[in-house]
């Protein structure tokens, strides 16, 4: 494989666009990331369009159509959560394998407010399972997902909600986060509960948003810039068998072996990263994916976090741009906005919330059913 | 002339992996799947093969109704009166996802580590009737 250097990236502020449609919030940031790269849209080779709902849509032709349809070959990308990372990671291979010089992935998504429970729909009423056989609900199963370490390990829920705490303070240096509030302790765990353990602050937003990324071969890189961030891994799994998977969804399996590949592609371990942006999805996730991620040993997420090793400032910062619980999660688009985080940092470019001297940052997504990307990025 | 329906009602299972027995009620509905001849792994239901080593001939096994709950979550969103789901291990069977009740949900906060491995009981029950006027029947656990 060829190395692969990200020249541009932006996003647009994550929240609810009522009033603009999809299309016009995958393009503003589109148009960003090339300005960002200093190309324009006839320099790209390739696209790769992550979207989610509207995967049926031709999402990818219709942002060509709006910033200049050059006749390029276009993919559209869904992998429930994991869409935008794994449009990334396509993009990035279409210029890692030799196939192409310039590639751009655009990640993007209009949930508006439809709540937790999304999707559905249809069908008859009286075959629905929720409620009657156990529960299949995103809540539910990243509550279980949780119960299940503070059963092997003693975990406890103040240490889940310690997640929403700091990532709530993150995002205050964040202006594109969909929520910037400060939530302490005390409120963190006296809001409604969602899904046991977690309540209403431990559970990302839904909402809108785009991402983009320009993506160049080295040697047309140097035409663009001196100062170009590189892409040191980039993994995509699924689930492995696991016993009790699907019954109860594997998240851990997944993300295990990813980390494994990923660190072995790009040569570093975990000790070596300056951050990480992981799939926060649910307070209790992020935890989880501390020992996934080997950011300490197994049993040890709870220690990590009172210890408040993860925050900015602290030995390893985790989600400095307030992470899916404030930044918001319109599923298409995060995957392409964490590696836009990183990319900023990386540059010094992240103001309130940069995380000193980054030079490796590490981006996790997982899609529920289950998907994992890993994109290790460095300077 | 009317056209009247001559086809007679059904009891339906919620999933696939309800066995409605032929002489139901007198025999009650039971949970069952499918054992790997080759690497002997469970599964609800039916299979084309085996989801851990490929393999494609099973014998048809009637899973226990007892089993432990193995972890769980009270789930408020979405329902007018929160539930336990539970992933419940069945008696030398598989997993299921499973509403439990006979837990006190008030005392979660203190009384959840009492909650893991508590043994638990499998009944059926009509849930619902759907569109073409079927009997709907779920299997429900409870603290046994």
């Amino acid at each position: 494989m060829r190395d692969v250097a990200v020249v541009g990236v932006n996003m647009i502020k994550f929240g609810r666009y009522p009033d603009k449609d999809v299309i016009r919030l995958a393009s503003e940031a589109t148009i960003a990331a090339l300005k960002d790269a200093g190309c324009t849209i006839k320099d790209i080779e390739v696209l790769v369009s992550g979207n989610l709902y509207q995967s049926n849509a031709m999402v990818g032709q219709r942002i060509m159509k709006e910033v200049g349809a050059t006749g390029i070959p276009v993919i559209n990308i869904a992998n429930a959560c994991a869409t935008g990372s794994t449009a990334f990671r396509d993009a990035w291979l279409s210029v890692a394998s030799g196939a192409y010089d310039v590639a751009l992935a655009v990640g993007s998504e209009q949930m508006g407010k439809m709540g937790l429970l999304g999707g559905g729909g249809g069908g008859d009423r009286a075959y629905r399972t929720e409620g009657v056989m156990g529960t299949g609900i995103m809540p539910g199963v990243f509550g279980q997902a949780g119960v299940e370490h503070m059963r092997k390990y003693g975990t406890t829920q103040e240490q889940f909600a310690k997640v929403a705490v700091k990532n709530h303070h993150h995002s205050m240096g964040n202006p594109y986060a969909q929520y910037q509030k400060e939530t302490p302790l005390e409120d963190v765990l006296n809001a409604r509960t969602v899904a046991w353990p977690n309540t209403l602050f431990m559970c990302c937003p839904t909402g809108d948003g785009a991402a983009a990324a320009v993506l160049m071969s080295a040697d047309k890189a140097k035409q663009y810039t001196t100062n170009p961030v590189w892409v040191a891994a980039s993994v995509l799994t699924s689930d492995p068998y696991q016993e009790r998977n699907p019954t109860m969804t594997d998240i851990n399996t997944v993300t295990r072996i990813a980390a494994k590949e990923a660190y072995a592609t790009a040569g570093i371990g975990p000790e070596d990263l300056s951050q990480v942006e992981l799939h926060d999805c649910f307070a209790t996730a992020e935890l989880l994916h501390y020992e996934n991620l080997g950011l300490c040993g197994d049993g040890e997420a709870g220690q990590l976090i009172d210890e408040g090793a993860t925050s900015i400032g602290g030995r390893i910062p985790v989600n400095a741009s307030g992470g899916l619980l404030s930044k918001g999660h319109p599923l298409g688009a995060t995957g392409v906005a964490n590696i836009v985080e990183l990319v900023w940092h990386l540059r010094g470019q992240a103001g309130d919330r940069q995380v000193e001297g980054s030079k490796v940052g590490l981006a996790h997504v997982i899609g529920l059913g289950s998907a994992c990307t890993i994109n290790i990025i460095k300077k | 002339m009317t056209q009247e329906s001559t086809e007679e009602k059904q009891t339906k299972p919620l999933l696939p992996f309800i066995k409605i027995p032929d002489n139901y009620p007198e025999e009650d509905a039971y949970l069952w799947g499918s054992k790997c001849s080759d690497c002997g792994s469970q599964f609800l239901g039916e299979r084309l093969a085996c989801g851990k080593c490929g393999g494609q001939t099973f014998e048809e096994v009637r899973f226990s109704d007892e089993g432990e709950i193995y972890v769980f979550s009270v789930v408020h969103q979405g329902v007018e009166e929160p539930f336990v789901g539970a992933i419940v291990d069945l008696k030398d069977g598989p997993s299921v996802r499973a509403t439990v009740s006979g837990l006190d949900l008030e005392k979660v906060d203190e009384r959840y580590k009492d909650w893991f491995g508590t043994k638990v009981k499998m009944y059926t029950e009509k849930v619902a009737t759907d569109r073409e006027g079927n009997d709907v029947i779920a299997a429900k656990f409870k603290v046994a």
